[in-house]
């Protein structure tokens, strides 16, 4: 399971990287933002997206819509980490095809919760 | 020039009086008032529009009243918020390591202990009784070893979740900074302004140059500002006492919710 984590803090990006490794993911890269991340996605063989919706170049939600774009990268599960919260960003991210949520401050719980619960989609999907 | 057509019928007015014309002088000197009145007119003329212009400006320029009377508190609770946050985060930390410190003592003191005990078993200066009681010991020391590593792991956890103060405070931090540029291109815009209307009393080029200077500043800030935050959308953490509304979701559980009001 290789996951990408992408989040312009790179102290939110170790803090998500420590709880992947917790809940026994440990293949994980990092990118700082969309514009880095795309190129990565498109290279690298992922198998799960993380990511903040506000950072500079390309915002999370462009990424998400550029992976859904994407023929390769279609499926892609994403996961969005962010402290956006506003009701309409999230029937956004929802309409753009996010796999799951998460509003920043989260606990390792949701995190775990979440994942899971993307997983547990894929597999009876 | 203006001079020139005053003197010229100022002179016709001593001529027309030193010649006993009455009727010509009483026309010149007419003459000489209506000229006079009309620079002053003229001169009125332009200052009323110019005021005219700079109130029209103040009115226009409402960014000003909306930073003075929205912005500024809005940025004072932002930062009052980051200081409650980096203020959470810290003692979060220190409970953390204060709870984790004991822990590691007493595996640290618990283990020379026994280890002593082991050391002796080990040369053979131990009775039967003595073994059956040190193992019972460890016995208990193992547990207590299992237990002790799941509440490190669970306060070194804590501390790490609490870093999540960085980005969440960066991210109102910016949204201040932002704002502080705003209000350094409203004083630009103010100053500009003033050195148009004021121009007769100070040197508006003086000014102006001034004002060019501040602007270009203001551009280049506004371009790194451009770079780091592009995103209109984006709106950052939610400031309590600030970003209040109908629109705004307060926690992962509202999100849950919208999400599966969506079909998820």
């Amino acid at each position: 399971m290789k996951i990408l984590i992408v989040d312009d803090f790179s102290t939110m990006r170790r803090i998500i990287k420590n709880l992947l490794r917790d809940l026994g993911y440990n293949n994980t890269a990092e990118a700082d933002d969309g514009k880095t991340a795309l190129p990565v996605l498109q290279t690298g063989d992922f198998d799960f997206l993380v990511t903040d919706w506000n950072m500079p170049g390309m915002t999370g939600i462009e990424l998400l819509k550029a992976v859904r774009a994407d023929a390769k990268l279609a499926s892609l599960p994403v996961l969005m980490v962010t402290a956006e919260s506003k009701r309409d960003q999230i029937v956004e991210a929802a309409q753009a095809g996010v796999n799951g949520y998460i509003v920043k401050p989260f606990t390792a719980a949701t995190l775990k919760e979440k994942i899971d619960k993307i997983f547990e989609r894929i597999a009876t999907a | 020039m203006m001079g020139e057509q005053t003197l010229n019928q100022a002179r016709m007015l001593v001529e027309h009086i030193e010649s006993g014309d009455e009727q010509s002088a009483q026309d010149a000197l007419e003459e000489l008032s209506k000229l006079r009145e009309t620079d002053l007119y003229r001169e009125l003329g332009k200052l009323t529009r110019e005021l005219h212009d700079t109130l029209n400006n103040f009115k226009l320029d409402s960014r000003i009243t909306d930073l003075a009377a929205q912005d500024i508190p809005d940025a004072k609770e932002r930062l009052n918020y980051v200081i409650t946050m980096t203020e959470q985060a810290a003692n979060k930390t220190l409970n953390a390591v204060e709870e984790s410190l004991p822990v590691s003592e007493q595996l640290q003191g618990r283990s020379e202990e026994l280890g002593a005990q082991w050391e002796r078993f080990r040369r053979r200066e131990m009775s039967a009784d003595e073994f059956r009681e040190l193992s019972r010991e460890l016995d208990g020391f193992f547990a207590n070893v299992g237990q002790s590593a799941a509440s490190l792991h669970g306060n070194l956890s804590d501390v790490l979740m609490a870093q999540d103060f960085q980005d969440l405070t960066g991210q109102i931090i910016r949204r201040v900074i932002s704002l502080v540029q705003d209000v350094e291109q409203s004083l630009v815009d103010l100053v500009r302004l003033s050195g148009r209307a004021d121009g007769l009393h100070t040197s508006a080029a003086a000014v102006g140059a001034a004002a060019a200077a501040g602007g270009a500043a203001v551009a280049a800030a506004a371009a790194v500002a451009v770079e780091e935050a592009p995103d209109v959308e984006a709106q950052g953490p939610h400031v309590p006492g600030v970003d209040e509304g109908e629109n705004v979701i307060q926690g992962q559980d509202e999100v849950d919710d919208l999400l599966s009001s969506l079909g998820f």
